[in-house]
């Protein structure tokens, strides 16, 4: 008995120093400023110099978490179960959003370097008059691939992902519109097809496509395809930006048919808890310097017309990377398709991973 | 004995563990079973469920998962026989658990490398002369990492029963001149049966719901029931799909637990065993 009470006694001595420790910890850590807010964005898809360069002229200390799709990034903000100050959908995510009510109107008036942000990238369909979202980075969806080791093949169109020698080459993201999305671009269809005739030809059509996959993976691809583990990738154009970085024989490019045009953007959800320091941090990333810095950083295409010219011309003048208005227009935008639709779209995904030819 | 009757006060935090973190999370997961996207209710979620998509998911899960425990004790059975056997029997347990106290997805990763074209598997392989052989995402791949990180967890029930075998028994055996295999066949694989009971049941239940290695190491080309929740929950938020595919997991693993749990008599005679 007395051994017994001894080790509780003991446990209860050791909890308590750490619970104690735990307590000095925090505190030194959030104790200048106004406060801190909680920033929930993609996986590397912000200079952290930035947020250390933020926290210093504002006092203000910001929590990082990343999430790896806009679903489960709405989950978790519909849940509430951590109070998000700022997040960065995509342009669908939002529609979903707003009519969710899980947004909060953005004050303009807090957000003077507005100013910089491009026209075009204003006032788009889904959030009219930029009520609710600032645009953050946007881009496009392709082919990312590497001609040192396919012996000059070039991906003009989709169909050429299913040329024969590329048996075990390719390696698709793991996103069901996009993949989908994909199928159906490569057959003349919109990628934002509720036909669920157009959607069973696509995804049966994608089906043939599997002597090709190497693997449906994420964040890793730009690891892959550095490596040269992989010679081709169906991805986003910043993670191809990610990867030419370090591997300079990797090219992108677009296909004819068309393809997906998305805009990432800044928002304030409804279970914010620091409203002001949020407008701060949205108006910090859009300052002209700041937001050149954040691009050079991440890859992606800057929507701040202001940061454009102080970054290389090179690479803003790359239209792979920086499409001209005319390219853009054979170039499609997620629409919200609505729950039931996008189980449809996620159960054909299923589908085709698990009925790939061999 | 009014012990026994009337349940002592100092289990009550234990009723209420169990209620709270036991049977009321498994009867919401019921509970969301039976509600569509709108949250209203509906049997279809258990209709879809026998659709051709998710029962021959159902079954890849279990051949998968048949063929990771199969392996594992295939391997784990002759390493904690002859655990039972060395000098320091505590040290060498203790090295084969360490790798279990590191992180899953580091030890996946690892395995990305280990794995890779230009990785040392693939240089090994070089070096005995044959080309680069695609070794990541495939079924190899996938069942080699499965069984590693399985394999504590099967070694460790299996050591205990052996070690608690009464060595005067295997002496007695041999006394009344059994040969090696039939002392094994007949004593001790009949008393270590409840160590590797435990073990099929700590590492087939969770392989049949395995998903970060699907992804990591086998690329997505292996769909098991685990891939198919994850999706439903976080990208479809099809709440009751997933609950519903939850709901068939908890059967199934009630029925493995009911195949594989200790049978009375195997209890009573390792008890006296001791």
């Amino acid at each position: 008995m007395k051994g017994i009470v001894r080790a509780s006694a003991a446990i209860v001595i050791i909890s308590a120093i750490l619970f104690y420790a735990v307590h000095l910890l925090e505190s030194s850590t959030a104790t200048s400023g106004s406060g801190s807010i909680s920033v929930y964005n993609w996986g590397e898809y912000i200079d952290t110099d930035l947020i250390d360069q933020f926290e210093e002229e504002t006092g203000i200390q910001v929590i990082y978490e990343t999430f790896d799709s806009n679903e489960s990034m709405m989950t978790k903000i519909e849940q509430g179960g951590t109070s998000y100050d700022v997040a960065m959908p995509s342009e669908y995510a939002i529609e979903k959003m707003k009519e969710n009510d899980l947004l909060l109107p953005i004050d303009h008036s807090k957000i003077p370097n507005l100013k910089n942000i491009d026209p075009y990238f204003l006032d788009l369909p889904f959030d009219p008059g930029n009520e609710y979202s600032i645009p953050y980075f946007w881009g496009t969806v392709g082919i990312a691939y590497n001609p040192t080791l396919l012996e000059g093949q070039t991906f003009e169109s989709w169909d050429d992902l299913w040329n024969p020698t590329l048996e075990q080459e390719v390696i698709l993201v793991d996103s069901a519109r996009e993949v989908i999305g994909m199928g159906l671009n490569s057959l003349g269809y919109s990628l934002n097809s509720t036909d669920l005739g157009e959607l069973r030809e696509a995804t049966d059509k994608l089906k043939t496509l599997g002597p090709n996959v190497k693997a449906i993976i994420g964040d890793e691809i730009v690891e892959m395809m550095r490596r040269e583990e992989a010679a081709v990738a169906v991805t986003w154009s910043g993670q191809a930006a990610d990867m030419m970085w370090i591997n300079e024989d990797i090219d992108y490019a677009v296909p004819e048919e068309g393809s997906n045009l998305w805009f990432d953007n800044m928002i304030i959800p409804s279970t914010a808890g620091n409203v002001d320091g949020a407008h701060q941090f949205i108006n910090f990333m859009l300052d002209a310097e700041v937001s050149a810095q954040n691009a050079d950083y991440v890859g992606y295409s800057s929507p701040n017309a202001a940061a454009l010219e102080l970054m290389d011309p090179e690479v803003t003048g790359d239209e792979r990377f920086y499409p001209t208005e005319r390219m853009r227009d054979r170039l499609e935008v997620y629409e919200n398709l609505g729950l039931e639709m996008l189980g449809v779209y996620n159960e054909l995904f299923l589908e085709f991973k698990m009925d790939m030819e061999k | 004995m009014t012990n026994r009757s009337s349940r002592p006060w100092y289990l009550a935090p234990y009723y209420i563990w169990i209620a709270l973190f036991v049977i009321a999370p498994i009867a919401l997961v019921v509970y969301f079973s039976f509600l569509d996207l709108a949250g209203d209710f509906t049997l279809e979620n258990y209709a879809n469920f026998f659709s051709s998509t998710y029962f021959r998911m159902t079954l890849s899960s279990f051949w998968y998962a048949f063929l990771i425990t199969l392996i594992s004790v295939l391997i784990a059975y002759p390493t904690a026989y002859w655990l039972t056997k060395t000098k320091h029997k505590q040290l060498w347990l203790l090295l084969i658990i360490i790798p279990s106290w590191i992180n899953l997805l580091l030890k996946a990763y690892a395995f990305i490398g280990i794995f890779g074209l230009y990785g040392p598997a693939n240089q090994l392989i070089q070096f005995f002369g044959s080309g680069p052989l695609q070794i990541l995402f495939t079924d190899f791949s996938f069942i080699f990492v499965a069984v590693y990180i399985f394999i504590p967890f099967m070694v460790l029930p299996i050591f205990n029963s052996l070690d608690k075998i009464n060595p005067a028994l295997i002496d007695a055996s041999r006394d009344l001149g059994a040969s090696q295999w039939t002392t094994f066949r007949r004593v001790i694989f009949p008393l270590a049966i409840n160590g590797v009971k435990s073990g099929v049941q700590a590492v087939f239940i969770p392989a049949l719901s395995l998903f970060v290695i699907t992804r990591l190491i086998a690329g997505n080309k292996v769909i098991t029931l685990g891939t198919a929740i994850e999706q439903q929950f976080l990208v479809t938020q099809n709440w009751g799909m997933g609950s519903t595919i939850a709901v068939f997991l908890i059967l199934f693993m009630i029925i493995i637990m009911l195949l594989t749990g200790p049978k009375e008599k195997g209890g009573a005679l390792n008890g006296k065993a001791k």
